[in-house]
């Protein structure tokens, strides 16, 4: 059977990633981040209502307004109660008249009420937390470099590394295009995608590694070797990514506003790793190669 | 060797029992006894204000002030993954997961915390700020709780003056005015080194240690509110992402069941006892359970699955080469093991370092992930391994196709192809 040959066009599989990547740098340049009020600070009001209301009926009143991912507690001197007199809400700033339009909105949606409190509030992620993630991810990249670099060869480890960040450029730059937002847990769902991605390319080096002992005594050629051990796992890799995926779709269309988003990122990112671990990772291990080859190539003739 | 089937036969029907009759027992009751954190339960919401004195007046520099001290606070008192966010002008909200004793340990928050060391005049010569370290610690000559003391370089210079002056005299360290303890000076400390005992407990020093080393806050402040609130993902979203996790779960495991036939009934006998195992696990170690703690269990599940899948498409290829479904399952758990090794080490080194070099909320995620990598590796080999060695001995299926060995879409054709 002719199979599609995915090795040999490495250079189509990184167009269409730059395709994306690069708007998408451009866009976190100048449209940036739809950032959440966890990082930007905002507004917090509390409400006592004349009847006990749930947190669903409050989020339904917001929704006209955009406004259902804000953040909506029940708050009283019990805990895990269904419904309560007292609600706070943390929402983003608003000006005086979309301000007023809310809060009508909420008194004819939801019922009477009085405002107890109503202030601005700061951010509770600092770039503090931004900056000590990012250190912690350059770091692992190292070790993870040095420990495949030991098992492998640093070819692979690399590619590895260099594929998963073409997975957080990936994310980051669908984040920027649909200007979703982004709160705390979207730095988890990055850090989620780099062990995905990360898992995933190793499977399939995995694979070359232990073909590469025989093939190329058997005069194989270099893209037969990666297509072949591509093909060989591409039913485990995709059983995986399938795997990872159920539970992030559900989370995706049954799970609550407040979580969408972060369903969203996971989403992306496990395509974008599952994707890159075969076209990205593989053909970057074949340019490194071939490189590497070529400067050995005269002293090897001496 | 009727015998030997037989003992096969009941010993794995024993490990899918009592794995099912475990998970469905306890699943629940221990998933809800793991301590979840704000997002998924809610918890302590507590209101400061900085009040204006006439030692000190409030503004923007100190209130940035209190909310470091307090993050520091929090944090050295191992409240995980708080909330701490200036309101308005002069207050500061904290926001504490599900803590047993609340009031308790806002009223040591809330403590300005200001150290002073006086002679018998009244005059202060230290203060908290010459402080470089406090450690608690229990005296083990007396079982006294006391707290010791490392002065900077500039302190260590004031406080052996000021005990070189005050031989045979007491000196007083206070706390907020109020005197923690009044020793009697006998000869000169030139050390740098102090210690304050009369702590009733040692969890009592150990609290008085971590104001100290925080440092005493610029302003007074005081509680105004405190109450308790829902999780910070509302209550709606928590029941629906619940539900979600229980289809996702669901789906995975028919997943299995329906590509790998009997062999992936055994891989979720045991992604059930991985499953537990976690659960057991982040219990006793006490961690908080956060939405990204959630993302690291998912992909967790994920590289379980994972583990499994990877050994059954092995075993299916050695199957393939020829060899009986014995030695093709030896072949194979041998093949897949390196994989498995290989690939989630370089997981686990993430995870490792996250943990190390991270804060918060990163380091509940990688803990989680960590954790879970770990065990699934460990599920793969020791149970799952088992289980699938006591089926092909129990001879109870000849057929291939029950262990997931019928379609040559992918892999098989390659492989024989090559052989």
């Amino acid at each position: 059977m002719h199979r599609f040959d995915i090795a040999g066009r490495g250079k189509l599989w990184f167009l269409v990633s730059l395709l994306v990547i690069l708007p998408g740098l451009a866009c976190m340049f100048s449209k940036g981040f739809n950032f959440g009020i966890d990082f930007t600070g905002g507004t917090i009001i509390d409400l006592k209502f004349d009847e006990p209301v749930t947190v669903a009926q409050v989020r339904d009143g917001l929704r006209p307004f955009g406004m259902d991912g804000s953040t909506i507690q029940l708050s009283g001197n019990e805990a895990n109660v269904e419904s309560s007199q007292s609600v706070m809400i943390r929402t983003v700033d608003m000006e005086e008249a979309a301000r007023k339009e809310v809060m009508a909105g909420l008194r004819s949606s939801v019922g009477e009420y009085q405002v107890m409190r109503e202030e601005k509030v700061g951010a509770v992620i600092g770039g503090e937390l931004i900056l000590n993630a990012v250190e912690a991810l350059v770091v692992s990249w190292l070790l993870i470099i040095l420990y495949v670099a030991y098992r492998f060869d640093w070819r692979f480890g690399v590619s590895a590394v260099l594929a998963l960040i073409h997975d957080i450029l990936i994310v980051l730059a669908v984040f920027s295009f649909t200007q979703r937002q982004i709160d705390s847990s979207f730095v988890a769902a990055l850090l989620t995608i780099v062990g995905y991605s990360i898992n995933d390319t190793i499977v399939i080096f995995d694979r070359i590694r232990e073909n590469l002992k025989l093939h190329f005594r058997k005069g194989g050629d270099i893209h037969e070797l990666v297509n072949r051990s591509v093909y060989q796992t591409l039913r485990r890799s995709l059983y995986t990514v399938f795997t990872v995926m159920f539970t992030t779709f559900a989370l995706y269309f049954f799970g609550g506003e407040t979580t969408k988003d972060f369903a969203f990122a996971l989403l992306v990112g496990f395509a974008s790793g599952c994707y890159s671990s075969i076209f990205i990772a593989s053909p970057l291990w074949i340019l490194f190669r071939n490189r590497s080859e070529k400067k050995n190539l005269p002293t090897v003739v001496h | 060797m009727k015998q030997l089937r037989r003992d096969s036969l009941i010993k794995l029907i024993a490990c899918i029992v009592v794995t099912i009759g475990v998970f469905v027992a306890f699943v629940q009751p221990l998933a809800n006894s793991i301590r979840q954190g704000l997002d998924l339960q809610g918890g302590t919401h507590v209101v400061l204000e900085a009040e204006d004195t006439p030692e000190a007046q409030v503004n923007d520099d100190a209130m940035q002030r209190v909310v470091s001290i307090m993050e520091k606070r929090v944090n050295e008192l191992g409240l995980t993954e708080p909330i701490i966010q200036r309101e308005g002008e002069r207050r500061v909200i904290i926001e504490l997961p599900g803590i047993k004793d609340p009031d308790k340990a806002i009223q040591t928050i809330g403590k300005t915390a200001m150290l002073e060391f006086k002679d018998e005049e009244g005059n202060t010569v230290l203060t908290g700020t010459d402080l470089k370290d406090a450690q608690a610690a229990t005296n083990q000559q007396n079982g006294q709780n006391v707290v010791h003391l490392e002065f900077s370089d500039e302190g260590a210079e004031k406080f052996a003056d000021l005990t070189l002056k005050n031989v045979g005299r007491t000196i007083a360290i206070l706390l907020d005015g109020e005197v923690l303890t009044a020793p009697n000076v006998r000869e000169p400390i030139m050390g740098g080194r102090a210690e304050i005992s009369g702590q009733k407990t040692l969890e009592e020093a150990q609290q008085l240690a971590v104001l100290l080393r925080s440092g005493a806050l610029p302003v007074k402040v005081n509680i105004i509110e405190t109450r308790t609130v829902g999780p910070s993902l509302g209550q709606d979203s928590k029941d629906k992402s619940e539900f979600a996790f229980a289809v996702g779960i669901g789906a995975v495991l028919l997943f299995m069941l329906v590509f790998y036939r009997m062999s992936g009934f055994i891989a979720d006998i045991a992604l059930m006892a991985y499953t537990m195992m976690l659960l057991f696990l982040l219990k006793s170690l006490d961690a908080t359970l956060t939405l990204p703690g959630v993302a690291g269990i998912i992909l967790s599940i994920g590289m379980a699955v994972d583990a499994n899948v990877l050994i059954f498409e092995h075993f299916k290829e050695e199957f393939r080469l020829g060899k009986s479904l014995r030695l093709a399952m030896d072949a194979g758990f041998n093949r897949a093991f390196t994989t498995i090794f290989d690939s989630n080490i370089t997981t686990i080194i993430a995870a490792a370092v996250l943990f190390f070099l991270g804060s918060g909320t990163i380091r509940g995620f990688a803990i989680t992930l960590g954790l879970g990598v770990i065990l699934s590796m460990f599920t793969a080999i020791t149970l799952t391994q088992y289980m699938l060695k006591m089926l092909i001995a129990s001879r109870l299926f000849k057929n291939p196709s029950v262990y997931g060995v019928h379609d040559l879409i992918f892999a098989g054709e390659e492989v024989k192809k090559d052989a």
